[in-house]
C-alpha cells in the first residue's frame, strides 16, 4: 500500500493531468497517448483548475470500516471546467449536494492506517460558493 | 526591501458556542464569555489538520502572488499539532504546491509563535540573498482536555505568509525577539493535552514577554505607539490583547481591526497571522502595523511593518473577516466526535 500510494501522490495531491496539444482535450488521471489522436498525439502536462460541476451523485451510509466516523457522506461524478469527469468524495450535507452544483478541490485527509500508520492526504471537492 | 510578497488564510468552517461547552460542564456561559472575550470558536472538520490547514491557506497565499511555485526556495511550517511526531509536515505542504524539490524545510515548533519565527528565518534567507521567496507558515488544531477551561478557546486555522525582495506589500521595517525559559504552558511528548500553570501563564508570561518585544522593537526604531495605524498580539482569549494594548500605550482602534479571536477562538500558531492578515486586508499604502506574536515556554517575535503602494494591485478576496464570521454551528457531541475525543477499544 505504501509504495503504491506513494508513487501517485503527486496527481492526488493536485489534479494534474494531460493535454493533447492536436485535438485540444483534457485527460485525468494522466495519460501518455491520446485515444482519439493515437500516433499524432501531442501530450502534455498541466495543472487543471480544481473547478468543475457535479454530474450525479450517490450518498454512502454503509461507509466502509476507516470512513465510518464520515457517514453517511458523498460520492459525486464531477465534470471538470476542462472536461475530465472524476469521481470524488464532496465535502458537504447530503441534503445539500444537487445535480449541476459547482463545487471547488481542496486539500483534505483521506485516511490513516490506524493511529500509529501512515496519514493519506489528496484532493477532495467542496461547494463552491 | 524585504517584506511580505502575499499571504492566505484557512479557518475550518464549524463553529461551538460558549454556551454550548458550558451547558455540558454546567458552567456559566455569560461569566466565560465576559472572563474571556470568547463568544463561540472554530473546529476542524474530521479530515482536516495542520498539514491541510497549512496548505489551503499557502495555496491561497502563492495563487495571489501570481508566481511560480518553483520560485519558493523555503517552507516553515510553525506548528504545536503537527500531524506526526517524526514525519515533517514542511514536505507535505510543498509536495502540495508544487515547488519541486530543491527547497529549505522544516517543521518549527514554539507554541504559539512558531508561525513568526518562520518569518524571521524567511526573511534572513532573503536579505542573505540565498532564496528568491520563502513560505512561512502558521497552523494549528489544537486539542484541549474536556472540561479544561482551555475548551473553551482552542480552535483551528492557520495563515501562510510569502516572503521575498519583489512586489512587496508590507515592507519589515525592523523585528526583534524577546525569550526566556519560562514554563507556563506545555505538553510532553505523547499525552494528547497540554498542561498549563493556570495563573502564571498572565504576568510572568504573556505580558512580560509581550511589553518587552514591543518595548524593545520600538526603542531600537524610534517609534512610539501613536506611529502604528494598526497593532496586532497574539489572542490566546480577547481580553489578554485588549489589555496588553492599554499597558503598551496602543488604543481599541489599532487593535480591533485583528482581533478575530472572539469568533474563531485562540488558533496558537496561527492567532497572531490571521489577525495580521485581517489587518493588511483593510490596510492602506503608508500605514504602519506592528505585529507581537507569543509562544509559551517563553517567548515573542516582535515587527514593524509598513504597507506599499503595491497593496493597491494586490487580489484580497477572500477576506479574513468574512471567513471569520461565516460558519456553520455544532452542538457539544459533533464537536466530541469531530475531535475524536472519544477512544474505542
Ligand atoms: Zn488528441
Amino acid at each position: 500500500m505504501l509504495p503504491r500510494f506513494w508513487r501517485k501522490i503527486r496527481y492526488r495531491y493536485n489534479l494534474v493531468g494531460t493535454y493533447c496539444e492536436n485535438c485540444r482535450t483534457y485527460y485525468y488521471p494522466p495519460r501518455n497517448l491520446c485515444p482519439k489522436c493515437r500516433r499524432k498525439s501531442k501530450i502534455k502536462e498541466v495543472q487543471l483548475s480544481g473547478k468543475g460541476k457535479v454530474i450525479s451523485y450517490s450518498i454512502v451510509h454503509d461507509a466502509p470500516e476507516n470512513f465510518k466516523m464520515m457517514k453517511p457522506y458523498v460520492v459525486a461524478l464531477i465534470q471538470l471546467d476542462e472536461g475530465p469527469i472524476i469521481t470524488s468524495q464532496l465535502v458537504c450535507k447530503p441534503e445539500e449536494v444537487r445535480v449541476g452544483m459547482r463545487v471547488r478541490a481542496v486539500f483534505r485527509k483521506y485516511g490513516e492506517e490506524g493511529e500509529s500508520g501512515i496519514i493519506y492526504y489528496g484532493t477532495k471537492f467542496v461547494p463552491d460558493s | 526591501m524585504v517584506g511580505i510578497v502575499s499571504y492566505g488564510t484557512y479557518v475550518p468552517k464549524y463553529r461551538i458556542r460558549v454556551e454550548e461547552i458550558a451547558r455540558i460542564w454546567g458552567d456559566n456561559a455569560e461569566t466565560i464569555k465576559n472572563g474571556l472575550g470568547i463568544l463561540q470558536k472554530s473546529v476542524p472538520d474530521l479530515d482536516e489538520d495542520t498539514a491541510t490547514i497549512a496548505v489551503e491557506a499557502a495555496r491561497e497565499a502563492v495563487r495571489r502572488a501570481k508566481i511560480d511555485p518553483k520560485r519558493i526556495g523555503a517552507v516553515y511550517v510553525g506548528s504545536e499539532s503537527h500531524p506526526y511526531a517524526v514525519k515533517p509536515t514542511a514536505t507535505i505542504v510543498g509536495e502540495a504546491l508544487g515547488i519541486g524539490n530543491e527547497y529549505f524545510a522544516a517543521d518549527l515548533e514554539f507554541a504559539c509563535k512558531a508561525g513568526t519565527a518562520g518569518m524571521q528565518m524567511c526573511m534572513g534567507l532573503v536579505k542573505a540573498g540565498m532564496i528568491e521567496y520563502g513560505l512561512a507558515i502558521g497552523a494549528d488544531t489544537s486539542q484541549s482536555r474536556p472540561g479544561d477551561a482551555l475548551e473553551y478557546s482552542a480552535g483551528a486555522g492557520g495563515a501562510a505568509l510569502l516572503i521575498g525582495r519583489d512586489g512587496v506589500i508590507a515592507e519589515v521595517e525592523g523585528t526583534y525577539s524577546f525569550t526566556s525559559d519560562t514554563p507556563d504552558f506545555w505538553r510532553r511528548e505523547g499525552q494528547p493535552y497540554p498542561s498549563h500553570g493556570g495563573r502564571f501563564t498572565g504576568v510572568p508570561a504573556y505580558f512580560r514577554h509581550i511589553t518587552s518585544a514591543a518595548n524593545g522593537l520600538m526603542e531600537k526604531l524610534g517609534l512610539k505607539p501613536s506611529d502604528f495605524s494598526y497593532a496586532v498580539f497574539h489572542q490566546p482569549n480577547g481580553k489578554f490583547p485588549v489589555r496588553v494594548a492599554k499597558m503598551l500605550g496602543f488604543g481599541m482602534e489599532q487593535i480591533k481591526p485583528g482581533l478575530v479571536v472572539s469568533h474563531i477562538g485562540n488558533t496558537y500558531s496561527g492567532s497572531s497571522l490571521i489577525g495580521l492578515c485581517a489587518v493588511l486586508d483593510e490596510a492602506k499604502p503608508g500605514d504602519r502595523i506592528l505585529l507581537v506574536s507569543f509562544g509559551s515556554g517563553a517567548g515573542s517575535d516582535a515587527f514593524s511593518l509598513i504597507v506599499t503602494d503595491e497593496i493597491e494591485n494586490f487580489d484580497r478576496t477572500p477576506r479574513v473577516w468574512d471567513k471569520v464570521m461565516e460558519g456553520e454551528h455544532i452542538d457539544y457531541g459533533l464537536y466530541v466526535k469531530l475531535r475524536r475525543k472519544i477512544r474505542f477499544g
